[in-house]
């Protein structure tokens, strides 16, 4: 292996790791709220990228009707959360937010998706229409656990993850699908000819960071978030409802997961099960980080990019081998290095 | 006579088999001070926890005659309650200031909390600290730190679990002085306490917890000179602390 090689893995590395990095940031965000780990992370990616594909065909995406459906489901169990105080108002509310809100979006997409209106259009479409959808999940399936084990919430979480994979089949059908670049633009640097798809991967992995950080330093809404993480108890007698901070969290993951969809759409052909392998390497990096840094999950998510394109050129068939194993070594570093956690509540 | 802020009707709150707390009925009329007494065990906790649905009760709880026994926490921190935990429940991990900010979470966008500003005039020692994470502040300053986050959020009914645990003689002072002041300002309030002595002077009216069950009721005038209180609590209290000088209640045995 010579340098310019070297270079060049580096910069597939780097470019693949920016896009572990934001689903491990995600998978931070959530575990710290919820103590959910979400394993259907991944899926969020794939109906990211299938849903611009289609978008990009000039047809209506699956996720649309898949977005009533939870809408519609996520309303009954707000409803049956709320049974014993479910006055008008709060009927308006949910109704606003699990059936209106998913219905202007079908309408929009319905009335938008045969007229094809271009790249920027569509993603932004393709974001609204998955970042609702993690909201709606925390409702169904998560926030009537909220005081479960975290044994209990993960086998819930990968409850979740078959029922998504199954709908991605349902809706999507088993074809991949890829879309064009976001820029066709490449720009020669030194050895290497940088193109401007991951230009734009690595600039927008950093415009995501720089809003993460934003919002949890300078809002209000950003910092309860942080207080629900460290304290929940203390947080929700400020009057921070868990579930308030359990669907932010939820959200944000799934707009972080739909944004990085939409990003490797243009590298790789996208199928419905794709999801789970790039979300498991996301995972790998979120447990190097050990569930609750986000400076070393987004630094681990670097490493394992590097590890996998390194790994790829030198032993192709062991890429996934390697790049999991990796995890081990971690994970005996840190249980020699700190006392157990304990599973508090 | 006035409505009652908060009536509580035979509340009890049971750990599995165990009944910690047995019928307990309770009331705090509108700007009254009330406070709670008992030995270690006795149910205080247990009782406060469960008013404010961090436990689960028995019984029927009314704020301002809505029944709030099926509400969540969070929402009867919207309706105006709020407790200062007996462990406190800081955000250990963040400053003073985003602790205060916190406080006023439920006027998030109305602008209607607390001021930062009159809580640095109110407790000095946070203005200093405003940078430092709450994990790493002393004892007191905790105490006053959850006292001032509570504050924030502009409770009308504030029950604080001992807010002397662990304080100086002179801030304990310092605090029932913030107490009262509350209470003049029109804040209901319910406060549980070691300090007898302290408590009762401060309150309007008191309840004496033991085994789970009020043994003993009424206006703190009344208890303070009552010969089980003297005896079990003022008495022991005296006895214990041999730094404090003489008082009414020593001399008047
Ligand atoms: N989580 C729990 N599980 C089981 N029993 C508990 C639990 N918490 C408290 N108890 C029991 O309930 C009883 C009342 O406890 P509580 O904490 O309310 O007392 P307290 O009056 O606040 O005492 P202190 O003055 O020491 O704070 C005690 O006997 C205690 O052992
Ligand atoms: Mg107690």
């Amino acid at each position: 292996m010579d340098a310019t090689i070297l270079l060049l893995l580096l910069q597939d590395g780097v470019v693949n790791g920016a896009i572990y990095a934001l689903i491990a940031l995600s998978l931070v965000l959530v575990f710290t709220v919820t103590r959910v780990i979400l394993i259907p992370q991944g899926e969020f990616v794939a109906y990211g990228a299938l849903t611009l594909a289609s978008l990009e065909a000039g047809t209506l995406p699956g996720t649309v009707p898949l977005l009533l459906g939870l809408g519609a489901c996520a309303f009954l169990a707000d409803c049956a959360e709320a049974r014993h105080n479910l006055d008008g108002r709060a009927l308006l509310r949910f109704g606003l937010r699990d059936l209106a809100l998913p219905g202007v979006v079908a309408v929009i997409a319905w009335l938008l998706a045969p007229t094809k209106p271009g790249l920027p259009v569509e993603i932004l479409l393709t974001l609204v229409i998955v970042t609702p959808m993690g909201g709606f999940l925390h409702a169904v399936a998560f926030r009537p656990l909220a005081h479960a084990s975290v044994l209990v919430l993960l086998i819930a979480s990968v409850g979740v993850h078959l029922a998504l994979t199954g709908l991605g089949l349902v809706f999507f059908g088993a074809e991949g699908s890829r879309t064009p670049p976001l820029s066709e633009a490449s720009f020669p640097a030194g050895p290497l000819l940088v193109s401007g798809q991951s230009l734009w991967m690595i600039g927008l992995t950093l415009a995501i960071i720089v809003a993460l950080w934003l919002f949890f330093s300078r809002t209000l809404l950003g910092k309860a978030l942080i207080a629900t993480a460290v304290n929940r108890l203390g947080a929700r007698l400020m009057g921070i409802a868990p579930s308030l901070a359990g669907r932010l969290s939820f959200s944000v993951a799934a707009f972080i997961g739909a944004l990085s969809g939409v990003l490797i759409a243009p590298l790789t052909t996208v199928y419905y099960d794709t999801g789970f392998l790039i979300g498991l390497k996301g995972f790998v990096a979120a447990i190097i980080g050990g569930l609750a840094s986000y400076p070393a999950a987004a630094a681990a998510a670097l490493l394992v990019g590097i590890i996998e394109s390194v790994a790829s050129f030198e032993a192709s068939a062991f890429k996934e081998v390697i790049v999991f194993m990796a995890i081990i070594p971690v994970l005996l570093w840190r249980s020699l290095r700190s006392a157990p956690v304990e599973d508090e509540e | 006579m006035t409505r009652p802020m908060l009536e509580a009707e035979s509340v009890s709150v049971a750990y599995g088999k165990v009944e910690a707390v047995r019928g307990i009925s309770l009331t705090v009329e509108p700007g009254r001070l009330v406070t709670v007494l008992g030995a270690n065990g006795a149910g205080k906790t247990t009782l406060l926890n469960a008013l404010m649905g961090v436990l689960p009760a028995r019984g029927a709880i009314r704020f301002e005659g809505r029944d709030l026994t099926r509400l969540p926490v969070e929402a009867r921190v919207a309706q105006g309650l709020s407790l200062i935990p007996e462990r406190r429940e800081l955000f250990s991990t963040m400053t003073v200031e985003d602790n205060l900010k916190l406080g006023a979470f439920r006027f998030r966008g109305t602008g209607g909390g607390g001021d930062i500003g009159e809580m640095y005039r109110l407790f000095p020692r946070l203005a200093e600290r405003r940078r430092q994470h709450a994990g790493t502040l002393s004892g007191g300053e905790r105490q006053m730190l959850a006292m001032a986050r509570a504050l924030m959020g502009r409770p009308r009914l504030l029950m604080l679990d001992e807010p002397s645990l662990g304080l100086a003689p002179l801030i304990v002072a310092e605090v029932m002085r913030t107490v009262a002041r509350l209470r003049d300002e029109g804040v209901a309030i319910l406060l549980v306490e070691q300090n007898a002595r302290a408590a009762l002077q401060i309150a309007d009216h008191g309840y004496v917890l033991d085994g789970g069950t009020v043994v003993l009721e009424g206006d703190s005038r009344t208890l303070q000179t009552d010969a089980r209180v003297v005896e079990t609590y003022l008495g022991v209290l005296a006895a214990d602390d041999a730094a404090a000088p003489p008082n009414r209640v020593a001399s008047g045995r």
